[in-house]
């Protein structure tokens, strides 16, 4: 469903949602307005986004996706103090590669964000004539567990709901 | 003593109070990471605990002194969370790239030393991610 006037449903919902929520009312007056800035936005920022707004598919992974992220960046969180406090000089870190098959920029923008939520590791880059992505990881044991890690358990659902026909 | 605290009940100061304490020890030790840690590469770690879990309780324990005081739901800390969230990466991923640009070109300066890591084949890019250059 896209019409004319609301190319993208969701961003303009969340858009009233955020104007109410800056002005803690559910007033009619501040409905009106922020429905007002919420249909306004998107038509206006139109010509800045190259890309057609991605629909939103499988909302089930897409949750299950985010609840599993936020239980791995709150565990990741206590390792990386742990080896702050106690093993700051002796940690392992380094670079390591890892080939995606996700080509999907939306796919590709929400992988970046998630894993540089993500205490212990940074997105550095797509290497270039490759789809292979650097990454850095602060401590790091098992380089093969990392990638089998992000194939399955990040890439695996983002190829689900961004390249599913 | 603010009079308000005191009228605050106990299921709700005791969650705020714990929240309180573990987000600001882990803002304190994401801070304690950017002065311990010895290479760049590991003191982008640092401040991500911080955003995430430090400003994680933060909020939340704002959220329940709000609601619990005001005596209605006030969630327009939310909000923060989203756009911390949204941003935070896209800074990370920056400084990061930015710094990998950096130790690029001073190896492309300093030839020589590339000669001597020769027996690091393995890794992702040709500088020593081990020591401060």
């Amino acid at each position: 469903m896209t019409l004319r006037w609301l190319p993208s449903p969701a961003l303009s919902g969340a858009l009233l949602i955020m104007w109410l929520l800056l002005n803690q009312s559910i007033a009619p007056a501040q409905m009106l307005l922020g429905s007002v800035l919420a249909i306004a936005a998107p038509l206006l920022a139109r010509p800045l986004r190259p890309l057609a707004p991605a629909p939103l598919r499988k909302p089930l992974v897409l949750a299950r996706l985010l609840f599993m992220s936020m239980i791995e960046i709150v565990r990741s969180c206590f390792n990386v103090s742990r080896i702050i406090l106690f093993n700051a000089k002796g940690v392992q870190s380094q670079f390591i590669q890892v080939p995606l098959d996700l080509k999907d920029p939306y796919g590709l923008a929400l992988l970046s964000c998630l894993i540089n939520s993500t205490p212990g590791t940074v997105w550095v880059e797509q290497l270039p004539d490759s789809n292979d992505l650097a990454l850095h990881v602060f401590d790091l044991h098992d380089e093969q567990w990392w990638i089998d890690t992000i194939k399955t358990r990040y890439e695996q659902p983002l190829i689900e709901i961004f390249e599913h026909e | 003593m603010n009079p308000q605290l005191e009228s605050l009940p106990l299921w709700a100061s005791l969650p705020i109070t714990l929240l309180l304490l573990l987000g600001s020890a882990i803002v304190l030790i994401g801070a304690l990471g950017l002065v311990r840690l010895p290479h760049f590469f590991q003191r982008i770690h640092g401040p991500a605990i911080t955003i995430t879990l430090g400003t994680g309780s933060i909020l939340i324990a704002s959220m329940i002194y709000f609601s619990a005081l005001q005596s209605r739901l006030v969630i327009h800390e939310l909000l923060i969370t989203v756009f911390v969230m949204l941003t935070a990466p896209v800074v990370a991923m920056l400084l990061m790239r930015t710094a990998v640009y950096r130790d690029l070109r001073a190896r492309d300066r300093r030839p020589i030393v590339s000669a001597n890591k020769s027996k690091t084949t393995t890794e992702v890019y040709p500088f020593s991610s081990k020591e401060e250059p």
